[in-house]
């Protein structure tokens, strides 16, 4: 399998993989799930680390995506520029935080990044309510949603200035008990 | 994970340090080991480990003197030559620091690469220098055989110290611990002390390599730091000696993946080992949890009945059918000739009489013979232990299933962040099916729903007089129609036995099955009497749930006690019945014997056919039979209602409304909704009667585990095409303890008669496993006589007289009264606890609400405002560590005694302005630089989100910690 070696560099791989949750194996299916998405844009050796981004609307319609409600905003949140495109070290990047080796803390840092819609480091209103609707596919009725969202921001927010703010997102999220462990 | 990971690493360092004090001058031995094979697959840490170890060892054994020699000259010179440019104030014990950073400083520029920022150079080539040091130490030292002793202690200590420092602030350690413990006189200490501080260091690249890719960092920016981190590694490790914590390290790293992983894979084969649970999350995400709480329920039972079944089958009926005598070699097991006829017509067996009545699945048919079979099988005892242990199942597991389920309700608090734990954590990231994912948006919706019904109901308000007339009202209605069913039934029982008593055959189809009919009749229409009578009472849906499910109940109740004394009218008619053909017989018999021979005991000569042979009414068969009546017909009656009821109607609604005068899909007959009262109540009355005749048929779990496995299915399939989701989803409560409550009441209810006909009435005396005795429990004194040792059943029956039976009863209550004062006093004490909690987190809420309006108020310099708690906090931790090392210093030997208070003073002077800056804008840390090294042990805190925007020292930041269980690290 000699061109599979010329994918990575063993460095390369070594430091995705201390950088990552994946192992090497991962890595390189990894590398062919990227490919795949678009064989013509990106090269098959990564050896030389060329600059190539994927839009987002190629990754949002991978499986693993495709039926998360909040694909566009978890794209966004791990592209370097913030616009959804991402280059092959966002895209691992990605995939080891979603992992589920990844530890919690790390997960709730990326949870809050995606859920902050408007990027403003706070959760507002205006995020709870999109947040809901993608929930829900906008099924609940305006009084249904600005109840949920009153009631979110009465229970998490710790500070009172009507917003969640990092610390009060990473306090009510460590003590639920479905977020990943 | 946080304390995980943090206990994880302190566990590490302590036995690194352990390892590198026993193993300082042993380094060949271990150097044997590091060749050991790692895992290639798995983690680079482990390879990159070994690789580096390779090199080393080279290095190491080609020539470790010169390169000892080396480093140590260079770091003479390297002292000499940075010492002069530094232009702070000049202290001898600031001199080797000093150095350290001038030397760092210029090394950066050179070795590093562009965008690895200064402060991780800095910090690496102290370490390096450091290092260097503690070669240059050791070699003047030469073998120091006679030393080992103090110098292990002293090592220790100077780990000890390292590790406190490393608890506060890495970087302040450095200069404090570098000025501190060295004036150039002392070379020990200051050797020592730098030794450990670079086995910390390197220790904290390891492990910054490990958790590196824990950081909320961009890929670039964490490959270009591994880098940094692996040629430091790399560089030093070797030197230093073992990577055995490393390697320890990794492979602690690799196995608890493993091992997550195994248990993932283990979790998600136990959910898939469990039955219909894809089913039933599909039901519970279109209808809610009610619903599926009834699923789950029938589920549950369907196990107890599996075990139930597993009982009678593996220890009566198999038994019986291999290894006792075959059909037609008795008279209980011939189907009598009046009855040959029609015993296959399918109406007969239908009637479970006939063919059916003669075989295993009835009482009748076993024999009574003591042990049967090459196994000497002990039938008749095993069927009584059978019997009792199906009850005694059955107690223990409700029972248990109580417990454990108030537990659970008792230990829940997660109201608190209800509605947030519904948006934020709902959605299962692991979806990739639409349509799972369609089901997840519904369940989602449902939850949402559910939450919000709950909400409106605690802000709702009303009426209290209407309210309170309309429930008294609508209890007198309820009583009223229980009454009705109640004698209607009686009535109807009566009828019947009046039937019964003419004999069945001069009565139709109706006057036979009348009981039956009755029955289920009122179990269809009571119900939704119930229903329209308990709209009248305006409660939360839960609430009004449990109300129909206890007058249900209580209908079922009679309808259950009617039955039963019925039965009992029945098993005296029979008794007397019993006592004639008893009579009967041996006048047969002597006709038989034409009174030619004179004792009975000798009749082979004369051979009858055991079906002509006439024989008593058996009781026992007749109640099993009517039991499996019942729950045949009660089977039938459900599937019948939902197919009409439900399927029909909903073929009816959909089709009928294109062409009919008004919408039916939301007018009058609309889709009918899952009764969730009527179906558990169903289950649960129908358990019953299953408890209270599987002693006298065995075949009523199997028929039981059949009904419930074949309503699964159909009711799953119903709800899903036929139901619509009741007008307010409810959250069921999560214990479905109520459920359970009935069960237990239900069991005990159905217990009593079948106990009392054990007990108290004598079994037939030609059929079923006990004929012959008086009682059937004598079963078990008769087992006592013939198959234990005398001595054995002494012992027994002092042991059941009452006067050892009743003082142990007597503990037994006591016990039971002491454990449950005990078990309410602490439910009390729980209770309070929360309470306390609940106030203690409304009271931090309302004093951050202070404190972020305080701050909001002087935002210019909110360091001002926030110090005083942080830096008492800061100082109090350092001012234990130096204290601390302080009584150790004067138990050691003389040289550490000098130098160590020394350093505790000026650890105090200099921590503590170190430490409260970085307590108060850690952000500051967080943005471009390297986090502050004691951050690399844990997982990441806050800090990492606040890259690019993140308002620097925002006042609420600082403002939240007092409160927050899990502050931001500086404060560890």
């Amino acid at each position: 399998m000699g061109n599979k070696q010329t994918i990575f560099t063993d460095e390369q791989l070594d430091a995705y993989q201390d950088c990552t949750f994946f192992t090497r194996k991962e890595i390189l299916r990894l590398h062919g799930r990227y490919h795949e998405m678009a064989p013509n844009v990106v090269p098959m050796d990564y050896t030389k680390d060329p600059d190539v981004k994927l839009p987002m609307q190629l990754i949002i319609n991978m499986p693993e995506l495709k039926e998360n409600p909040f694909k566009e905003r978890i794209v966004e949140s791990f592209s370097e520029d913030g616009e959804g495109s991402l280059s092959f070290n966002d895209f691992v990047d990605m995939f080891s935080v979603l992992s589920e080796m990844a530890p919690r803390e790390l997960k709730a840092i990326y949870a809050f990044k995606i859920y902050d819609f408007n990027t403003d480091n706070f959760i507002c209103k205006a995020d709870l309510e999109k947040t809901l609707n993608k929930l829900t596919r906008e099924e609940l009725t305006a009084e249904e949603i600005t109840l949920v969202c009153e009631k979110v921001i009465e229970e998490a927010d710790m500070d009172g200035d009507g917003k969640l703010g990092f610390a009060d997102f990473e306090n009510m999220i460590s003590k639920a008990p479905d977020f990943l462990r | 994970m946080d304390e995980y990971n943090k206990d994880n690493c302190s566990f590490l360092l302590t036995e690194k340090y352990s390892i590198k004090i026993m193993t300082c001058h042993l380094s060949r031995l271990y150097k044997e080991e590091d060749g050991s094979d790692v895992d290639n697959e798995e983690g680079s840490v482990a390879e990159n480990e070994e690789n580096v170890k390779g090199t080393v060892k080279e290095v190491k054994r080609a020539t470790p003197r010169t390169r000892r020699g080396h480093a140590r000259g260079r770091a003479r010179r390297g002292g000499e030559e940075d010492g002069d440019d530094e232009d702070e104030p000049r202290r001898p014990g600031h001199r080797r620091h000093r150095n350290r950073r001038g030397r760092g400083r210029t090394g950066g520029n050179e070795g590093s690469d562009s965008d690895v920022d200064p402060a991780k150079v800095k910090k690496n080539k102290a370490n390096q220098k450091s290092k260097e040091d503690g070669e240059e130490e050791e070699d003047g030292k030469g073998d120091k055989s006679g030393k080992g002793k103090n110098e292990k202690k002293q090592d220790k200590k100077a780990d000890k110290k390292g590790k406190k420092e490393k608890a506060n602030k890495k970087k302040k350690d450095k200069k404090k611990s570098g000025s501190g413990s060295d004036s150039d006189s002392e070379e020990e200490p200051i050797t020592e002390e730098e030794l450990a501080k670079l086995k910390e260091e390197v220790e904290e690249k390891k492990k910054l390599i490990a958790t590196l890719r824990n950081k909320p960092w961009k890929m670039k920016k964490k490959l270009a730091v591994l880098k940094e981190a692996q040629l430091f590694v790399e560089k030093f490790e070797g030197a230093l000696g073992k990577g055995k914590g490393k390697k320890f390290y990794a492979y602690k790293v690799m196995m608890t993946k493993k091992w997550m992983k195994f248990q993932r894979d283990f979790e998600n084969f136990k959910t898939a080992c469990i039955p219909w649970e894809m089913k039933i999350k599909e039901i519970e995400s279109h209808f809610g949890s009610s619903v599926a709480s009834y699923f789950i329920f029938l589920r549950w039972m369907y196990g107890i009945n599996m075990i139930l079944f597993g009982l009678t089958f593996g220890l009566v009926m198999v038994p019986e059918a291999l290894m006792g005598k075959p059909y037609g070699s008795l008279p209980r097991k011939t189907v009598p000739r009046a009855e040959e006829a029609s015993a296959m017509n399918f109406a007969t067996l239908w009637d479970f009489s006939g063919f059916a009545q003669y075989s295993v699945l009835f009482y009748g048919y076993y024999n009574n013979q003591r042990t049967i079979g090459w196994l000497k099988f002990r039938m008749p005892l095993s069927y009584f232990l059978v019997g009792v242990g199906t009850i005694g199942y059955s107690f223990m597991i409700v029972i248990r299933t109580m417990a454990r389920n108030a537990n659970e309700d008792g230990g829940g608090d997660d109201t608190s962040f209800n509605f947030s734990w519904k948006m934020f954590t709902s959605w299962d990231y692991l979806i990739g099916n639409p349509e799972t994912a369609d089901n997840k948006f519904a369940s989602i919706t449902t939850s949402f729903k559910e939450a919000i019904v709950e909400e409106q109901e605690s802000r709702k308000e009303e009426n209290i007089h209407l309210t309170r007339f309309l429930r008294v009202l609508a209890n007198f209605l309820a009583l009223c129609t229980l009454a009705g069913s109640g004698y209607l039934i009686f009535f109807v029982v009566r009828r019947s036995q009046k039937f019964a008593l003419e004999g069945l055959e001069n009565y139709g189809w109706w006057e036979r099955n009348e009981v039956n009919m009755v029955m289920s009749l009122l179990g269809m229409f009571c119900p939704t009497l119930f229903d329209v009578i308990s709209s009248l009472e305006n409660y939360h849906p839960r609430i009004a749930l449990r109300w129909q499910l206890g007058r249900i109940f209580a209908l079922f109740l009679g309808n259950l006690y009617t039955f039963i004394i019925a039965l009992m009218d029945e098993i005296n008619l029979k008794l007397e019945e019993e006592k004639i053909v008893k009579y009967n017989m041996t006048i047969w018999e002597a006709s038989l014997y034409n009174g030619t021979i004179p004792e009975n005991s000798t009749a082979p000569p004369i051979q009858v056919d055991p079906a002509d042979v006439p024989r008593g009414p058996c009781w026992e068969t007749m109640v099993g039979q009517e039991f499996v009546r019942l729950t045949v017909s009660d089977t039938m009656t459900t599937y019948i209602t939902i197919l009409i009821g439900d399927f029909l109607r909903a073929v009816f609604v959909r089709f009928f409304n294109y062409c009919w005068c008004w919408d039916l899909e939301y007018g009058f007959p609309s889709y009918s909704e899952f009764d969730i009262s009527g179906n558990v109540l169903g289950l649960i009355f129908n358990q019953g009667m299953i408890w209270m005749g599987s002693f006298y048929a065995p075949c009523l779990p199997a028929i039981n585990v059949f009904r419930l496995h074949t309503s699964m299915y159909l009711q799953c399939w119903a709800v899903m095409c036929c139901n619509v989701p009741q007008e307010r989803v409810f959250k069921a409560s999560r214990s479905n303890n109520f459920y359970m409550a009935m069960l237990l009441f239900i069991l005990f209810l159905s217990t009593l008669p079948a106990v009392y006909t054990i007990v108290s009435i004598p079994p037939s005396f030609d059929c079923g496993p006990f004929s012959g005795k008086t009682r059937m429990f004598e079963v078990i004194s008769e087992t006592l006589e013939h198959d234990f040792p005398s001595w054995f059943g002494k012992v027994f029956g002092y042991a059941s007289n009452p006067g050892l039976i009743l003082p142990f009863i007597l503990l037994m209550v006591l016990s039971i009264y002491y454990l449950n004062a005990t078990s309410k006093s602490y439910k009390e004490a729980n209770l309070e606890l929360k309470k306390k909690l609940q106030s203690q987190a409304e009271e931090n809420k309302r004093r951050n609400k202070q404190k972020a309006q305080k701050s909001n108020e002087q935002e210019e310099n909110p360091f001002e405002t926030e110090p005083p708690q942080t830096k008492q906090k800061g100082s109090k931790q350092d001012e234990s560590t130096p204290s601390q090392d302080n009584s150790q210093g004067q138990s050691g030997n003389e040289g550490k005694k000098m130098g160590q208070p020394q350093e505790a003073s000026s650890s105090q002077t200099l921590q503590n302005p170190g430490s409260a800056p970085n307590g108060h804008h850690p952000m500051q840390n967080g943005g471009g630089n390297l986090p502050p090294p004691i951050a690399v042990t844990r997982p990441p805190g806050p800090r990492g989100v606040a890259t690019p925007g993140y308002p620097l020292g925002h006042p609420h930041f600082p403002g939240v910690q007092p409160g927050m269980p899990r502050g931001p690290p500086h404060f560890r």
